[in-house]
């Protein structure tokens, strides 16, 4: 049985895995003019959780299952995986981002738990997708698959959220009481997220923000910038 | 266990060194004591992996400058890679590639997201993977300098990250730094203290300087440059060839299994 203290240690944004690094598409947002204050912000955050926070949720408990029970013909089921949320990634500027964090992930999970199926992962030469290796990491810890949704989605408002302090110069209090505002939305995309893995990886959810796709092409050219994404 | 830590199997196929003409014994250089039984001064030997060097500092104290004068003095001696973390950009990257003094391959940026010191002390998978693509890029390195974004003086490096690491001050700073201490100023395992040709400009006291940083940083080395008048660097450089001969008997090359 997972503790609670396992659940938050891995959702916690000091977790060693790279994420300090990215502002989740928010500097390019901010740039753009799209995002300015709290009002603006609350709503990129709310497209983010049903964008990348529902297919990424979704695509954790997705490897989740795929690693408990000990399942026979994992590493196909993580292939399968991988290559499905590649389809769903149509910027190659977020695929590589994704994979980069993906590594940054493996890199503390085998740290920590050495004995994990981390070598059932693809072995793509840049690394597997971070939600595949989240869903390894957190049966590794006992969590559940709601659990493990639950952290991907949460990770996908919190980065964002911590960078529109940090860009925009907000007033962290009302950043973190805008995160509370969104807090049931978050537990109701990790629920929906949890289940439709229960569905064949072609199945999984799909939702898509093109215009969060132009915007990192874009920031990957920029010369100045102060996220890597 | 790390992946960077992973001792190679088998001794890389590449040229051997040829140790330097005239071997570094500078003894007025100050350097750490050696392992018992050790002799730190034989030709440079091939370590297991290589030495990782971090180059910390506040910024503007001449980390760059300091890096590039590394790669001329070891330009012909050492397989060298660099890693830089910059604040917003590829900045120290593309001035040390336009330099000409390393090939370019041998260069990577890390991006830190507004957070210098986290990338080298809190989350440094960036960086560990930057040093694990340089060696898959361009083959085994005896030296990897990691150059930290300019940051404050309490921005230290992990030890997970590097195996010694460089503080960068400069006397353009003011005379008073060495005695405001910071984890930086106080442990580093070498302080340099840059741009002494700037001291009778910017009315900084050496002297006081020398002073300070003695008492700070008890038997630890400190050392006086300008890179202005020594564009090699040195005698910091030879503090790394005793370092690198301390690492070298740490972690010997793995002896390939022959057959009995
Ligand atoms: N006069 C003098 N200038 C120096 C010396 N060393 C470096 N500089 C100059 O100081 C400036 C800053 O040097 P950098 O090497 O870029 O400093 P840095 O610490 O890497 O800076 P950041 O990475 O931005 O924190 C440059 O203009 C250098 O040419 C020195 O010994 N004397
Ligand atoms: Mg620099």
């Amino acid at each position: 049985m997972a503790t609670p203290s396992l659940l938050l240690l891995l959702a916690d944004g000091r977790f060693p895995a790279g994420a300090h690094a990215h502002s989740g598409g928010l500097e390019a947002a901010v740039a753009a003019g799209r995002v300015t204050d709290l009002a603006t912000l609350e709503a990129f955050l709310a497209g983010r959780l049903a964008t990348a926070g529902l297919v990424g949720a979704a695509f954790a408990a997705a490897a989740h299952r795929a690693a408990v029970p000990e399942t026979v013909g994992r590493a196909d089921a993580l292939a399968r995986l991988d290559a499905e949320l590649d389809a769903r990634t149509a910027a190659p500027a977020l695929r590589a981002v994704s994979r980069r964090q993906g590594r940054a992930l493996l890199r503390a999970g085998r740290a920590i738990w050495p004995d994990a199926a981390f070598a059932d992962l693809p072995a793509t030469p840049t690394g597997a997708h971070q939600p595949l290796v989240l869903g390894l990491l957190c049966a590794a810890a006992g969590l559940s698959r709601l659990e493990t949704a639950t952290i991907a989605a949460y990770g996908t408002l919190t980065g964002a959220a911590s960078a529109g302090v940090r860009l925009l110069g907000l007033d962290p209090y009302r950043v973190q009481a805008l995160l509370v505002g969104l807090a049931d939305a978050c537990d109701g995309t990790a629920a929906d997220a949890a289940r439709a893995a229960d569905d064949p990886p072609e199945r999984l959810p799909a939702a898509a923000a093109p215009l969060a796709d132009i915007h990192a092409e874009i920031h990957a050219t920029w010369e100045v910038r102060l996220f890597a994404s | 266990m790390r992946p960077d830590t992973v001792v190679p199997s088998a001794v890389p196929a590449v040229e051997p060194i040829t140790p330097p003409a005239t071997p570094p014994h500078d003894e007025t250089v100050p350097h750490t004591h050696p392992e018992p039984g050790v002799d730190p001064h034989p030709p440079l030997a091939r370590a297991g992996r290589a030495l990782r060097v971090g180059i910390g500092g506040p910024v503007g104290s001449g980390k760059t400058a300091l890096v590039a004068a590394l790669c001329r003095a070891f330009a012909d001696e050492l397989r060298l890679g660099v890693v830089t973390n910059d604040i917003y950009t590829t900045e120290d990257a593309d001035f040390l590639r336009r330099a000409g003094v390393l090939d370019p391959a041998r260069i990577r940026a890390v991006e830190t997201g507004c957070c210098p010191h986290t990338a080298i002390r809190d989350d440094i998978g960036a960086n560990l993977d930057a040093v694990d693509e340089l060696a898959e890029a361009v083959g085994p390195l005896d030296l990897v300098l990691v150059e930290s974004g300019g940051d404050n003086l309490t921005a230290t490096f992990s030890r997970g990250l590097v195996d010694r690491q460089i503080f960068v001050v400069d006397v353009a700073g003011g005379d008073k730094v060495p005695r405001k201490g910071g984890p930086g100023v106080t442990a580093a395992d070498l302080l340099v203290i840059n741009k002494t040709d700037l001291a009778p400009m910017v009315g900084a006291d050496l002297a006081v300087m020398d002073r300070d940083a003695r008492a700070r940083r008890g038997d630890l080395p400190t050392l006086f440059l300008s890179i202005v008048g020594d564009p090699t660097a040195t005698r910091v450089a030879d503090w790394i060839r005793h370092e690198l001969a301390h690492h070298a008997a740490l972690h010997p090359l793995a002896v390939p299994v022959g057959p009995t």
